[in-house]
């Protein structure tokens, strides 16, 4: 619809949509975290939801405890190579459409503790991140920023084509490769289809 | 009634099939949606039976030993004797003979269910 002609409408007092906007209108005003935390971060997720920061303004307060009824995984905290797993499987049991917002330097890039033999560095080695929220830990209206650019995400994901969303494609995975505990390290140690470890470029 | 007016049967029944329909046409709507756009992806972790995260082991359709269910429904014969016995112990001086005996024989029934679930060994906590 073009956009002259609906102003004109709107002045008259007809609001006109498409099925497009009221679809992502209603998803992204009702996305519903899973409810976890894993380290420091998560107390900072705790307060974004209490009455001084008040999550609930931006429709995300229900927070499910099972991943049945989650669409959106916040990583928050540190991802050690044993709990790696579990995440990984927590992700794949939500239900389509699920998003996933990496806080803090430690979900990031394993931040403070990058060097730990148990640290995973970066949750992005094995799930398709949306947002990254930097910050050690990020203050609570850093992930309300982190849920209102999702919000913003979610509303100009199209219906159709090419850049249609993952639930939205037949062909797109739903479930991604859960690591195993090897020898020295998760076996694989990242999931080759969603991450590549940078390349250092000299000049 | 006025010749005008619809029977009452009439407007219960449009009331019924609008309230049918209501609850009808946002599941339909809903699913055409689904069938149309979004495609189904089930899987093997998606239907797992845990959701902790933690690997499902074991089925979901084990059996529950029934021991504590026959002492709930044990505890039922007190829970009702408890019920009659207040009111009788209030009114127990002002009572006639007729009604004393009704209320004996009412216990010693319910005694008597006890006496059975005592001899048949429920009160028995067996290990396996």
């Amino acid at each position: 619809m073009d956009e002259g002609l609906r102003n004109e409408l709107s002045r008259q007092g007809v609001f006109a949509t498409s099925m497009e906007e009221l679809y992502n209108w209603g998803r992204r005003n009702s996305v519903w975290p899973l409810q976890f935390g894993l380290a420091c971060c998560a107390i900072e997720m705790i307060a974004s939801t209490m009455a001084r920061y008040d999550l609930a303004r931006f429709g995300s307060e229900i927070f499910r405890p099972s991943p049945r009824q989650a669409d959106l995984m916040i990583v928050s905290g540190t991802v050690t190579k044993k709990m790696a797993p579990q995440i990984v499987r927590l992700y794949n049991q939500m239900p389509e459409p699920k998003y996933v917002i990496a806080m803090g330097a430690c979900a990031i890039s394993g931040g403070p503790f990058k060097q730990g033999y148990n640290v995973l560095k970066g949750i992005d080695r094995y799930l398709p991140v949306d947002v990254h929220i930097p910050g050690c830990p990020p203050r609570p209206e850093a992930l309300i920023q982190a849920i209102m650019t999702l919000q913003q995400k979610i509303a100009e994901q199209p219906l159709n084509g090419e850049l249609r969303p993952p639930h939205l494609d037949p062909d797109a995975p739903s479930e991604f490769p859960i690591p195993q505990y090897g020898e020295h390290d998760l076996v694989p140690p990242s999931n080759p289809n969603l991450w590549s470890p940078p390349r250092a470029v000299r000049s | 009634m006025s010749p005008n007016e619809p029977s009452p049967g009439l407007v219960v029944a449009l009331l019924a099939g609008v309230a049918v329909l209501f609850s009808l046409v946002p599941l339909g709507l809903a699913w055409l949606w689904a069938r149309h756009y979004s495609p189904n992806k089930p899987g093997n972790i998606k239907n797992a039976t845990y959701e902790c995260g933690l690997a499902t082991r074991g089925d979901a359709w084990i059996r529950f030993k029934p021991q504590y269910y026959l002492y709930a429904i044990i505890f039922l014969v007190f829970d009702v004797e408890t019920i009659f016995l207040l009111p009788f112990a209030a009114a127990f001086t002002g009572l006639p003979a007729g009604a004393f005996i009704a209320m004996i024989l009412f216990l010693l029934l319910l005694v008597e269910g006890l006496v059975w679930a005592w001899q048949k060994g429920l009160l028995e906590w067996a290990a396996a």
